[in-house]
């Protein structure tokens, strides 16, 4: 054999070895996907099929005598309307002020001609890693009369110190100095160039902060846990939390059922249901997203 | 780290003379002319202070019995008191092996899973299909603390889910949810299936800095796919994967209260209640609002002794710390 053939021949194996490979890689990653997509795939199913079929483990691939009773009592039920405007009052109001809060700090401390600035670092990266811990937090908030109001919902987080580090490098890597001398040449005052000029800029780096706040805010349980007792300002995640995890079903939502095992029954579809409503516009809207949260994560990269 | 979003490209040499010219000028100078930016700095001091060092000095009432009208001076000091109960107390062990147990064991089997995906998806031909795997694997991290654990309690519960697949292969039914054992392995299972393909990104971005020239010259020296992620892709995420590792092992004692509250049963306890769910219960349910501040200091006291010793560790083998 010459080597030439021989060569060809080492060549063939290894493409062979490669295609194994990438059916195997194919596979393995389809299942991952699989494993990702259905306990999410079944919660769907699960919420509109017959009650007693899914009870009884009969529903596992398609939906089995569709019905949409479980999401006519969820929305029959007042308490989850007044979840969804309260997570939706706070997350509008949280988002608004911690990305402001947010910009401006990260665009200061983006500047080289700050004095004090390492100062001001050093201050800020300290609290992540070291903090006074829930209770002298809480009585903090207690003190100030926060207890059992909105503001106990936003003020306390604020400022998240990783997106803060996330907006900083972005500031520091994509606002040349040169604009800054241009602008100072053109009289331009620091406000008036944060706004005119920065802020326009910065898109990206403002949809990534509203969208990782926002989420946060959207998905928080713990804050409402600790500050909040009036049920009239529980979010919607707390409300959930009632449901799926105490199993308080309210009364709107089983008054007709006197039997109790039509009662539970009917309470696992509605858990399903439920677990829709909370997640479902999220999960939709994230695709669309995606890129952003990406971005979001890289940045910090930088620095991590 | 290699995949920095693009730094803008030559800062150019006059405006570092100038900025020099800046320096020599006479610090208040500069700092009036800044006085903008200090505004703009203000609300976040002003929130650092109130609502992380407050609480900072707040933490004084570990060492004391607080009375609330009395204020944090004002009520009596009483010395250790408080954290030599914890010591002292049945618990205390409990607690200790309860989240050291959990987040080292997260650590175990969290840590490799999204380096094994990462090194798969960049090997995927279809683009077309890698992005679609992505967006799949992403998509659990957007959803909230209740709903997953609202997930867990339905296809746990004694006639869910997985229940009803167990009786269907002729097993007998687990009641999950109140089994002590079973604890760790929902809370692990749920936070790789939630997080593992989020963690991704950071990896994927290090596999996408190698250079396309560094594969090409392993192919023809005949290497094969799974040689080169051996001998190129793994190089290239090791830096990477070092400082998450740093990082995590650094945050060993900062186990998150939600979840494991969320996941906890009144039959789970003994193996469900970490520091952060029983400094909850202690201080705010029960009100002893000084013993749980020892508590969580002793929490927060023994994690940042950790960071420290991790960071010097690593500062002294791979020479590059967190700070």
């Amino acid at each position: 054999m010459s080597k030439q053939k021989k060569n060809n021949r080492a060549k063939e194996i290894k493409s062979r070895e490669d295609k194994i490979f990438d059916t195997i890689n194919f596979i393995f990653l389809t299942l991952i996907c699989l494993a990702v997509l259905y306990p999410l795939y079944f919660v769907v199913i699960a919420s509109i099929s017959n009650p007693d079929l899914v009870y009884n483990g009969s529903v596992w691939l398609l939906p089995k005598e569709i019905t949409f009773e479980g999401y006519k009592r969820i929305f029959s039920d007042p308490k989850i309307w007044l979840g969804y405007k309260n997570t939706i009052i706070y997350t509008v109001l949280g988002t608004a002020v911690q990305v402001s809060l947010t910009l401006m700090a990260a665009y200061a401390l983006s500047r080289k001609d700050l004095y004090g600035k390492s100062f001001f670092m050093l201050l800020i990266l300290f609290t992540m890693f070291f903090s006074g811990g829930l209770i002298p937090t809480y009585l903090v908030v207690k003190q100030l009369g926060m207890l059992n109001t909105i503001w106990a919902m936003i003020i306390p987080k604020a400022i998240a110190v990783w997106n803060l580090i996330v907006a900083r490098s972005f500031f520091e890597s994509s606002i040349p100095n040169e604009l800054l001398e241009a602008g100072k040449i053109d009289g331009c005052s620091n406000t008036k160039f944060f706004l005119k000029i920065v802020l326009p800029l910065s898109k990206p780096i403002i949809a990534v902060l509203v969208l990782f706040y926002a989420v946060g805010n959207w998905n928080s349980y713990f804050d409402a846990l600790i500050y909040l007792n009036d049920e009239s300002l529980y979010p919607l995640q707390l409300i959930l939390r009632n449901i799926l995890i105490q199993n308080q079903m309210s009364v709107q939502m089983m008054s007709d059922l006197d039997n109790l095992a039509a009662q539970q029954h009917v309470g696992e579809i509605i858990k399903y249901g439920v677990i829709i409503v909370a997640a479902l516009p999220l999960l939709i809207l994230y695709p669309f997203v995606q890129k952003y949260f990406v971005k979001g994560v890289l940045i910090g990269g930088v620095k991590g | 780290m290699k995949f920095a979003i693009k730094a803008s490209n030559n800062p150019l040499k006059s405006s570092e003379i100038r900025l020099e010219t800046l320096n020599k000028k006479s610090r208040i100078k500069q700092i009036l002319e800044n006085y903008e930016l200090y505004l703009f700095l203000l609300p976040a001091i002003i929130y650092f202070i109130v609502f992380q060092y407050i609480p900072m000095y707040g933490v004084l009432i570990a060492f004391k019995d607080y009375v609330p009208s009395l204020g944090i001076l004002g009520s009596p000091w009483v010395g250790l008191q408080h954290f030599v109960r914890f010591f002292e107390s049945y618990q205390f062990w409990t607690l200790i092996k309860n989240s050291l147990g959990l987040s080292i064991f997260q650590l175990i089997i969290g840590f490799p899973m999204p380096i094994i995906i990462a090194l798969l998806l960049n090997q995927m031909i279809h683009q077309k299909y890698k992005r679609f795997v992505q967006t799949v694997i992403y998509a659990p991290h957007f959803i909230s603390i209740v709903v997953l654990a609202g997930m867990i309690f339905v296809f746990f519960s004694d006639k869910g889910l997985i229940n009803s697949v167990i009786t269907l292969f002729g097993g007998s039914a687990i009641s999950f949810m109140s089994e002590p054992s079973w604890f760790k392995p929902l809370y692990i299972g749920s936070g790789v299936w939630q997080e593992t393909g989020w963690a991704c990104i950071v990896y994927l971005a290090a596999l996408a800095g190698v250079s396309p020239e560094i594969h090409e010259a392993a192919t023809v020296d005949g290497a094969n796919k799974w040689q080169r992620i051996l001998h190129v892709d793994i190089p290239a995420i090791m830096p990477t994967a070092i400082i998450l590792l740093i990082l995590s092992v650094g945050n060993l004692m900062n186990i998150g209260f939600e979840k494991a509250f969320l996941l906890q049963t009144p039959l789970n306890q003994p193996a469900a209640e970490i520091i952060p769910t029983y400094v909850y219960k202690v201080g705010l349910q029960q009100s002893e609002y000084s013993f749980a501040s020892a508590v969580g200091l002793f929490n927060a006291v023994i994690n940042l002794v950790l960071i420290w010793i991790v960071n010097r560790t690593a500062k002294k083998v791979s020479g590059s710390g967190l700070w």
